[in-house]
């Protein structure tokens, strides 16, 4: 059968600057570039790249460039490319469209939509460089305020001290490799915030930064132990995620090496599935069950956190979270990414989370609990600009992984599902893992989360603030650009102007 | 055009100027010393809002909760007695008595009564009474029909309105008045349609707070405080300190100076420096008030029966000096305005970021009992001292 899948991208290579050296053909896992066997000539198999520019970056010379492949078919509006290549593909596989990332489609981004305020003569400005900027945060479950106050039993109210509101977000050993949770803890260690290990357990080898590491139960329970459990944290129970709201996981055999088998828990080149629900909580009153084994376990010295995408009705369910017990909430919108999702799934299913979180603070205050647990968003966080953007709106912190991963070397390329990751990110091949050297990730990170920590500081002080606190839930500080009286109603914001 | 927005249906930025003085052994002294200090400052305000809150002025009536309203017509007065009837005993009813005066113009009606509670409800435990005459405060003035409660308290009230703060004292007669403590507000409003509910201080219960800044955090501290029941009516930052006081002193029962640290708190540097049992503590509280920290420029003086506590922002971006003699405790924006009312000063400083200044009345002082009734009648404080 003919194949009538196109290349997505093409390769240009100058054969006035390529010397023949061959980086381009040990660099590609995906088998774009290859020698010619008769002459020895470098050639490139179009078809094969996914662009990730690995090759760009690393051709000594300069010689090369892949850029969109430029025959397309006739221009259509509805019957784009993409959609011609997509059923293509399905008509010669009979399979899901798989992905990387998350959504894909150029839809309205409301972070960007989204304003912040500044000071101007009514009240001062606060020049960070002179004056302290407080971003420390605390996240975990607070004592009611009555009467008989519990500020006296802080035992019962274990909290996670983070110094910048920024976490980094469930990404597992085996979708990712060894070397991205190193740099991840060790950026996570050193600027005082947390990293988690997704659910793929807690590798011996990162065992040395479990204060700061959120272990996941998710529904495989891979990795789960008492000692993983006692390890942790905090505790971050894993309902759905953005990329994929109502399915679950599958990690293939072939990524489950000894390495990725033995931190599992399961035997090497079995497939890990994760069910799409969990299959002890069929209803919010088996979660709370989950919440308080878990905490029975760990003796109530962790907080738990539960972890959902943000779906239609995401507040009655987070209000339902709240009161089972979970101490941290996290929300995580549709733009949140995976390393292997049906790309249908990825981009039509799930909410946006600034109306999410908007819904959900809304709630939670609405039934005056809001103070009693911690908000924590994520799905698409960007910049600093989106952190301080969640934060006013609602958030205590946000989980950042994509942007933990561009910082680490990634291009988007969205084809993490393939193993083949040539800047040694999505994959558990030593050959391509090794590219990511952890120090240089570490730094990498850290930097990313200094750079991040100037400028909420810099945001912060030109809002006339000093701590980050004063921001949270502080929607006076928004006005929407361009948004429908309804979008506005339900973000809680005001207009331009207004 | 549209007709103006009324304070409360947006949120008006200003500028202030504050002062307050209290006498420590709660002997009363005349209005006319307060206006005097709060006029020294008259450039820090613009004449679109001015007040005064005084204690201890009325004696003879100090079992019965005096009550001040503004009334924008005959029909919402009506109303508004209809409502008090049915929940409170009215024992003496009448306006509150001004002078004329060039410079105010347009004043509501401006009536007092003076109440004892009266309905079932109402008798049982303090507590009760008290959230019950909270909430019918704040429902008749977040309803906005026209009739709006100045001050719902014993033996105290608030006098305010729109103009310069010392045509506001001439206005109200307040050298009439003898009370024992006594604090004074001049606004800056940006923009305002001259709304006399919207001019300072706010009062609630017998809690009265005076404010100069504009507070960067308005909106974190509005959403935290509307889930415990209150409702910010007037938009103004004024009405949400005094209903964050109520809440932690009155209905967690937290003391003053708890209160202070949470909407003040110690910087983290600064904590890490402390002994640590005291920096838990700190943390603890600040980790679950946290949506309380008043942040961005202010300085209030936060006033009870007993006392006052001045407090400023915790890098101090707003001006306020205290001083002190052996008989009262001054707080005012500039230093200017102590001096032209207080002599005999033991001591006068610029109090540190966060750092409360306290002017607690002695309340069973000897002295205090007889011109407390009434019985006495000196024009201030030193001549009755030197009388006894």
């Amino acid at each position: 059968m003919l194949k009538l899948q196109k290349a997505k991208f093409e390769i240009g290579r100058d054969f006035d600057r390529c010397v023949g050296c061959g980086v381009c053909v040990n660099q590609c896992a995906n088998e774009v570039h290859f020698r010619d066997p008769y002459d020895e000539s470098v050639c490139a198999d179009d078809i094969k790249c996914v662009g990730c520019q690995r090759c760009v970056h690393l051709c000594p010379t300069g010689a090369l460039r892949v850029v969109s492949f430029a025959s397309r078919t006739r221009e259509h509006g509805l019957w784009t490319s993409t959609v011609i290549n997509e059923i293509h593909l399905q008509s010669d596989s009979g399979g899901i469209l798989l992905s990387g990332m998350g959504h894909s489609r150029p839809d309205t981004v409301y972070w960007d939509r989204i304003l912040l305020n500044a000071s101007q003569v009514t009240n001062p400005s606060i020049d960070p460089l002179r004056e302290p900027m407080e971003l420390k945060t605390f996240l975990g479950r607070k004592p009611p305020l009555n009467r008989k106050n519990s500020l006296d039993a802080p035992e019962k109210y274990p909290q996670l001290e983070l110094e910048i509101p920024v976490m980094f977000a469930a990404m597992s050993f085996g979708s990712v490799s060894l070397n991205v949770h190193k740099s991840l803890a060790r950026a996570a260690m050193s600027q005082k915030t947390y990293w988690n290990t997704g659910e793929g357990g807690l590798h011996p080898e990162v065992r040395a930064y479990r204060d700061r590491a959120i272990v996941q139960v998710a529904s495989g329970r891979f990795g789960v132990s008492p000692e993983y459990l006692e390890e942790g944290a905090c505790i971050e129970i894993k309902i759905g995620q953005g990329a994929k709201p109502g399915i679950g996981g599958h990690l293939p055999g072939e990524k489950v090496t000894g390495e990725v088998a033995r931190t599992r828990k399961i035997p090497p080149g079995s497939d890990a599935i994760s069910p799409a629900p969990h299959h002890d909580i069929y209803s919010i009153e088996d979660l709370s069950q989950l919440i308080y084994s878990l905490k029975e376990a760990t003796a109530y010295r962790k907080p738990v956190a539960v972890k959902i995408a943000a779906v239609h009705n995401v507040a009655a369910i987070c209000s339902g979270m709240a009161r089972a017990g979970a101490d941290i909430l996290v929300i995580d919108g549709y733009r949140g990414g995976s390393g292997a999702t049906p790309l249908r799934i990825r981009n039509d299913v799930g909410i946006p989370v600034e109306f999410a979180l908007a819904a959900v603070d809304r709630r939670l205050r609405e039934e005056g609990i809001r103070n009693e647990v911690s908000l924590v968003v994520s799905g698409g966080i960007r910049n600093s600009a989106d952190v301080a953007k969640a934060i006013a709106l609602g958030a205590d912190a946000v989980y950042i992984g994509t942007a933990a991963l561009v910082a680490l070397g990634c291009h988007m390329c969205q084809n993490c599902y393939t193993g083949k990751c040539n800047w040694g990110i999505a994959t558990v091949n030593p050959r391509l893992a090794r590219r990511l050297n952890p120090d240089i990730g570490t730094l990498r990170a850290e930097n990313l989360l200094r750079a991040w920590k100037h400028e909420l500081a810099e945001f912060l002080g030109g809002m006339g603030m000093n701590a980050i606190e004063s921001l949270r839930g502080n929607r006076l500080m928004l006005r929407g650009l361009g948004l429908t009286e309804r979008e506005l109603e339900i973000l809680g914001i005001k207009a331009v102007g207004e | 055009m549209k007709k103006m927005l009324r304070e409360g249906d947006v949120r008006i930025p200003a500028g202030c100027a504050i002062a307050a003085l209290v006498n420590l052994r709660g002997l009363p002294f005349a209005g006319t010393r307060i206006a005097d200090c709060i006029a020294v400052m008259r450039e820090r305000s613009n004449g679109l809002g001015g007040g005064f809150a005084a204690y201890g002025i009325y004696p003879e009536m100090k079992d019965y909760y005096a009550v001040h309203v503004f009334f924008d017509g005959i029909p919402e007065k009506r109303e508004f007695e209809y409502q008090l009837r049915r929940h409170f005993r009215v024992v003496s009813t009448g306006p509150i008595p001004t002078r004329r005066n060039d410079e105010i113009h347009n004043p509501p009606i401006i009536w007092r009564y003076f109440v004892s509670p009266e309905n079932s409800l109402l008798a049982e435990e303090p507590v009760r009474r008290q959230e019950f005459m909270v909430s019918f405060i704040t429902g008749v003035n977040a309803a906005s029909n026209g009739a709006y409660i100045v001050s719902f308290g014993k033996n105290m009230g608030v006098f305010k309105g729109v103009g310069f703060p010392e045509d506001i004292a001439d206005f109200f007669r307040l050298d009439e008045y003898r009370g024992y403590l006594w604090t004074a507000h001049g606004r800056f409003p940006t923009n305002t349609p001259g709304w006399w509910g919207g001019a300072h201080p706010f009062a609630l219960l017998e809690t009265t707070v005076i404010h100069n800044g504009e507070i960067s955090s308005y909106d974190a501290n509005r959403r935290f405080i509307e889930m415990y029941g209150y409702r910010c009516s007037l938009q103004t930052d004024t009405e949400v300190i005094a209903y964050i006081f109520d809440f932690l002193c009155r209905r967690l029962g937290m003391s003053q100076e708890e209160a202070a640290l949470i909407v003040a708190p110690p910087l983290w540097d600064e904590l890490a420096m402390m002994e640590e049992e005291t920096a838990n503590r700190i943390t603890r509280i600040r980790a679950v008030f946290s949506s309380l920290l008043l942040n961005g420029p202010f300085s209030i003086v936060l006033a009870t029966p007993d006392g006052i506590m001045a407090l400023n922002d915790r890098l101090k971006l707003r001006p306020m000096v205290a001083a002190e003699n052996e008989d009262f405790v001054a707080v005012a924006s500039e230093e200017a305005a102590i001096r032209k009312i207080l002599t005999g000063i033991n001591r006068i400083w610029s109090p540190r970021g966060g750092e409360p200044v306290w002017g607690k009345v002695d309340l069973t002082h000897p002295e205090r009992e007889p011109l407390y009734a009434g019985e006495g009648g000196s024009d201030d404080a030193e001549a009755a001292k030197s009388k006894i």
